[in-house]
């Protein structure tokens, strides 16, 4: 049994110009110890995904399907649930450290804030449960961290405090969104290495949103590829990067700037931008950018087809060709 | 090929509540016209103060640059010799960089009127342009929110095109955009330069996408380049320490679960940059010496150059392990 399974996942937000949907239809899993990419462009969904799990749409926001958590529907949890939950038992880090951490208040504070609040404990409590995440992300004088300031620590240290925060209370599922997007390169293997520690040590279950592959690569076992609000390949993180089958993912990998160590400067790029919410083209949200399109993908929604037992792809015409002669 | 930016000895300092940041610490660069000079390093490291020094918009407090044999002065309000119209820059935010009270087109022609050419005349040429970087030519009556991020950033290539440059600076021009942009923007500059014939150089965080575009890179750390040499020489032969840490550190997006290395601590405080080499208290491979001596940059014996004690001029790069 999955630790979170979502099915017919479909999130609707209100724009100006009336209803949109941002997220359609999806369904996956995460086992327990798994880490799983979500990866895609800017307003692929892939983000919205993540804040429905939590309940933290944006106003007016609606999903519906259904995620199970541990055995249990939380999509129509109420405000007071949704609390319960987050925090305790999914938490989640993003992009910008300084975002989630609060630039006026001592590091301690925001450590054992919600340890204080979920568990209960004591504050002589809360304080050693802190000094010891400090010293599992690997903060340097953990005694001295927790009566310093976020601001003066770097991007990587900030990162590894918020981290630190999100597992205060031993969620069982992480969700990073963009983790290491704004840091440095040497910074960025870091955090990577210590997710990965933290999986293995904890058997924590992380869903990583990026739209690096490289980040992909390093870290997950399992890779969801979204475009437009919809999935569009899914499987086996080292099955997705050698083996790729849906046009998009194919792009994608082939625009990787380190791919191919050919002669020419030029760097291989999907044409077009990806569509804006609520102006997903109808059938197949890529056809006005693949090059194999036809004319039933204009039209109709590409159903699963699954290519092993872990790998599928939704789109009908591909998957006839041999992976090499898609890469023209 | 002609050296059309040349750096001596540059120093750019910052003034701060009595203090003084030494930001750029005494670089020596040239670039020359028709290559793509990538400018690489941790945030911190000075290659966005140095590419502002550069186009003038910052004053070094020592050393001089000079553009096509002319000292570049700092910008000021009123006069900027009309030579230096063909120095450029590309800034990263195409959000913070174009106006948005203004349409597209009379932004391109900014450049062109002050030049003396008629009204009309400059709206045509920004047209072409627009064509150019690939946008449509009705663009021209049309405001910066309309467009996406990538065309956002055409739209400032277009206006720094409008000068016909023969050099351009571009400062992270790619890194605020999406996947599919970043590709399409880093071809269009590859053409540009090719097509007029200049020079540029491409301030970048992404190793991948320097060692992509690039005909030479350098590396900078803490104000300083720390070696410079063609893409290949850099790539697969680093020979100093801190660019070989760079490249262990970028992940592979290969499938075969490669962990990148991280290199530990941070780009140290410029207030008070170390003794001696200023990498010696991160690096792995760091001898008592190098807390004192500074390395100088030298020229190894495949023409490239680098500032470290493991290495000696003129003889070919000792090659560097990190394990």
């Amino acid at each position: 049994m999955s630790l979170l399974s979502v099915k017919d996942l479909t999130v609707t937000l209100a724009t100006g110009s009336g209803d949109a949907q941002a997220v359609r239809n999806l369904s996956f899993d995460v086992g327990h110890g798994e880490i799983l990419g979500i990866a895609g462009e800017s307003g692929s969904g892939k983000t919205m995904t993540a804040l429905s799990l939590l309940g933290l749409l944006p106003y007016k926001g609606r999903a519906s399907g259904s995620i199970n958590f541990n055995g249990r529907e939380i999509l129509a949890s109420t405000k007071r649930e949704y609390r319960d939950l987050r925090g305790k038992e999914i938490a989640m880090i993003f992009q910008d450290p300084m975002t989630s951490l609060h630039p006026m208040l001592t590091i301690e504070v925001q450590l054992t804030e919600h340890l204080l609040h979920h568990r209960k404990v004591s504050k002589e409590a809360a304080r050693k449960v802190a000094l010891d995440l400090l010293a599992t992300v690997k903060i340097p004088d953990p005694a001295a961290a927790l009566t310093a300031h976020p601001t003066q620590f770097s991007g990587g240290m900030r990162q590894r405090i918020a981290i630190a925060s999100a597992l205060a209370c031993e969620p069982k599922l992480l969700i990073a969104d963009e983790p290491t997007t704004a840091l440095d390169v040497t910074v960025q293997a870091g955090i990577l290495k210590l997710l990965h520690q933290l999986r293995n040590d904890r058997k924590l279950s992380v869903m990583v949103i990026t739209h690096d592959l490289g980040v992909l690569s390093s870290l997950t076992d399992r890779i969801l590829i979204m475009y437009a609000g919809s999935e569009v390949e899914s499987g086996p993180t080292s099955e997705i990067l050698k083996n790729a089958r849906h046009p998009y993912t194919k792009g994608l990998i082939a625009a990787l700037p380190g791919k191919v160590k050919s002669a020419s400067k030029n760097l291989t790029s999907i044409e077009g931008m990806p569509p804006e919410l609520g102006n997903f083209p109808r059938g197949c949200a890529f056809h006005p950018r693949c090059i194999h399109a036809v004319d039933s993908c204009k039209n109709d929604l590409p159903g699963s087809l699954q290519i092993s037992a872990s790998h599928r792809i939704f789109c009908p015409v591909n998957p006839f060709l041999s992976s090499k002669e898609g890469d023209k | 090929m002609k050296e059309i930016i040349k750096l001596s000895d540059v120093v750019v300092d910052y003034y701060r509540n009595g203090n003084t940041v030494r930001a750029v610490a005494g670089v020596d660069l040239t670039l020359n016209s028709g290559e793509i000079l990538g400018l690489v390093g941790e945030s911190g490291c000075g290659k966005s103060t140095l590419g502002k020094a550069i186009v003038g918009i910052l004053q070094p407090s020592q050393g001089e640059i000079t553009f096509d044999g002319q000292v570049v002065k700092k910008l000021t309000r009123g006069q900027r010799p009309s030579h230096f119209r063909n120095l450029q820059m590309i800034f990263q935010d195409p959000y913070g960089s174009l106006n948005p009270r203004r349409k597209i087109g009379v932004q391109i022609a900014d450049g062109l009127l002050v030049a003396g050419m008629s009204k009309k005349n400059a709206l045509a040429k920004a047209e072409d342009l627009l064509e150019k970087v690939g946008l449509p030519r009705a663009a021209i009556s049309r405001f910066p929110h309309q467009f996406s991020g990538g065309q956002r950033q055409r739209i400032s290539i277009a206006r720094a095109l409008a000068a016909s440059p023969t050099a351009i600076i571009a400062d992270e021009p790619i890194s605020a955009l999406d996947t599919s942009s970043q590709a399409q923007v880093a071809n269009l500059l590859v053409k540009l330069v090719e097509e007029f014939k200049m020079g540029m150089i491409f301030v970048s965080h992404d190793l991948s996408i320097v060692r992509r575009i690039s005909d030479r890179v350098a590396v900078m750390y803490l104000g300083k380049i720390v070696e410079i040499g063609t893409v290949d020489q850099i790539w697969n032969n680093p020979s100093h320490p801190y660019t070989k840490a760079l490249i262990s550190a970028i992940p592979h997006a290969d499938g075969n679960s490669f962990m990148p290395k991280d290199l530990p601590g941070d780009v140290p405080n410029p207030l008070s940059p170390p003794t001696g080499c200023r990498f010696h208290p991160r690096c792995q491979l760091a001898k008592p010496d190098c807390r004192i001596s500074e390395p100088r940059l030298v020229r190894l014996s495949d023409n490239r150059d680098v500032a470290c004690v493991l290495q000696n001029a003129g003889t070919s790069p000792n090659s560097i392990s990190l394990d």
